[in-house]
């Protein structure tokens, strides 16, 4: 075969052919063929929510389980999350007006004092690419902010994140703080970040700890699952 | 001119380092969240009694309270202009504890990440970075300090530009990466990959290695990776001491003196020049070290097995290196250029 066969014209490529090559692309980080992907989808007559659970969260599953096995690092995981957030910039419109389903909602943040956002923008670039909706609350959080905002994006999941042994205590303070207020039962608490473990998790309360980005989704939508059972049980 | 720490290391063949910044600061009173550089000017004495703990338990090297004390990370606590002068500060308070000891210990200028990725993936350009920690490596100079010491470096890109700052400031530089991901930086940076970066630098640092990280057992299959390649160059080991466990409201790390002063030994049998702790690692914990290090004999190169028998389970089974690395993702076809 000659190097112009081996191209790949997306647009030539039938829809199953054309999903396989997205998980490829998406792989690579390769946002302006992502793009062009979701559009081609699109214009065949494709669901927007179709495209968003098939082609990109199908491929960004790829990206997490390679992740988590130590086949990709975060670079890579930046790149494909990048093209991802092209695609999801195409569909996000599309999905509000046709009133597709909610997977559901998370507000994250580092906690206060600690500004170490890397492992949080990724948890939340990989929720997204799972089709969470994210809010993400920044660095440098006192309890107050994750209150106000769990209450005001009526969210389904606090995500924490610590990257230092001088800021994991105050996870607790929050967590402490839901309770008293009544509100802990309400929201599935993950907790993550590089000192941190699963008995800390269980220490100071949260419903799991999350060892990078890839578990955190995973363990995210198995306790939304749960939820749902409960809810029409 | 030779520096003070090449002079140490050409009559002594191990030196033990100092252990750790935050844990110790923290059980001092540091409030969860508080930069601990602030402490360089609004509490100084607390500053100079950690640095004597580390003197006191017979360190040959301890690092200042400077880690974060950049530009970047300053930012976030509105005191971005200081940089300069809380580092110049924390190698003020080191040389003073460092000259009254009455023996040569080395004061290692701490210099830790910016917190923020570099481009090509992130936002931070080369140039930037570079100013960045030339601020603080002329404010360690200017306080005294020996060396400049980088560290808990995950991204290949932020080691270089450190280097190229610590040229411009002209001094002498160590440099330490964390692995902390399946043997890897978090960035995918393995140990055989390190020492190729470190050799390629016009001004390669006198001695580098691994800090922090996941654990004992991880940080010295990361020590014997180093020394695997071949390297001429000193290998640091800073490892924490076992694993946090948070008990009454403190994070505690779970690893004894006992277990820290075999994983001393271990590390140097496994070629490791430098040797001390990092988080969790207390006065008491480098004293054990310090009389392993003197008493027991040097041995054979520990194998994985007696590192974990001793020191606990790798966190991955792989570090990336050799030929168990992990398998690639087939592709389909060829991608347009």
């Amino acid at each position: 075969m000659s190097e112009e066969e081996d191209d790949i014209v997306l647009s030539e490529l039938n829809d199953e052919e054309l999903v396989e090559q997205m998980f490829d692309d998406l792989y690579d980080g390769l946002k302006e063929e992502i793009e062009e992907g979701v559009s081609i989808l699109l214009e065949r007559g494709w669901e927007p929510y179709d495209i968003l659970t098939k082609a990109l969260v199908g491929g960004m599953t790829i990206v997490g389980n390679d992740f988590r096995d130590g086949i990709l690092f975060v670079p890579e995981v930046l790149l494909a999350a990048n093209a991802m957030k092209g695609g999801m910039a195409i569909l996000k419109p599309l999905l509000a007006e046709t009133g597709a389903p909610r997977v559901g909602k998370m507000v994250i943040g580092t906690v206060k004092g600690d500004i170490h956002d890397i492992g949080k923008n990724l948890v939340s670039m990989m929720m997204e690419g799972a089709g969470f909706e994210v809010v993400d609350l920044g660095i440098n959080n006192p309890v107050e902010n994750y209150l106000e905002a769990l209450e005001k994006e009526e969210a389904d999941i606090l995500g924490m994140s610590a990257l230092l042994t001088t800021t994991m205590p105050y996870m607790k303070v929050v967590i402490d703080t839901l309770v008293e207020k009544g509100m802990r039962e309400d929201f599935i608490v993950l907790v993550g970040g590089a000192p941190l473990n699963e008995e800390f998790g269980k220490a100071i309360g949260a419903d799991a700890y999350c060892r990078d980005a890839a578990v955190a989704v995973e363990t995210a939508k198995d306790f939304m699952s749960r939820r749902h059972n409960q809810l029409s049980a | 001119m030779t520096d003070a720490l090449s002079k140490l290391l050409q009559t002594r063949d191990w030196l033990l380092a100092d252990g750790a910044t935050g844990t110790n600061l923290f059980n001092m009173g540091l409030e969860s969240g508080e930069p601990p550089e602030l402490w360089n000017t609004d509490e100084p004495e607390k500053i100079r009694t950690l640095y004597r703990y580390a003197v006191d338990a017979g360190s040959d090297l301890f690092l200042t309270n400077s880690f974060g004390s950049n530009a970047a990370r300053l930012k976030l606590h509105n005191a971005q202009d200081r940089a300069r002068e809380l580092s110049r500060v924390a190698a003020e308070l080191g040389r003073e504890i460092a000259d009254a000891s009455g023996r040569t210990v080395i004061v290692a200028g701490s210099v830790g990440p910016t917190g923020e990725i570099l481009e090509p993936v992130g936002a931070l350009n080369h140039a930037s970075a570079v100013e960045i920690f030339h601020e603080q490596a002329e404010g360690l100079k200017e306080g005294g300090a020996d060396v400049l010491w980088l560290e808990t470096i995950s991204a290949p890109e932020e080691y270089r530009a450190a280097a190229e700052a610590f040229a411009l400031a002209g001094m002498p530089w160590c440099g330490t990466m964390s692995f902390d991901t399946a043997g890897r930086t978090m960035m995918g940076v393995t140990s055989a990959a390190m020492v190729q970066l470190v050799e390629s630098l016009p001004n390669p640092p006198i001695a580098f290695g691994a800090n922090c990280g996941t654990g004992a057992s991880d940080l010295l299959r990361t020590v014997q990776g180093f020394s695997a390649q071949g390297t001429e160059r000193p290998i640091i080991a800073k490892g924490n001491a076992g694993i946090p466990k948070y008990v009454d409201g403190h994070i505690h790390y779970d690893g004894t003196p006992e277990l820290m002063a075999e994983y001393a030994v271990m590390a140097r049998d496994s070629g490791a020049t430098i040797i001390g702790g990092c988080c969790g690692t207390m006065p008491n914990h480098l004293a054990a070290m310090k009389e392993a290090l003197e008493t027991r004999p040097r041995g054979a190169r520990p194998t994985l097995e007696q590192v974990t028998d001793v020191l606990g389970p790798f966190s991955s089974a792989s570090d990336g290196t050799g030929d168990d690395d992990a398998p690639k993702r087939e592709r389909r076809g060829r991608r347009r250029a």
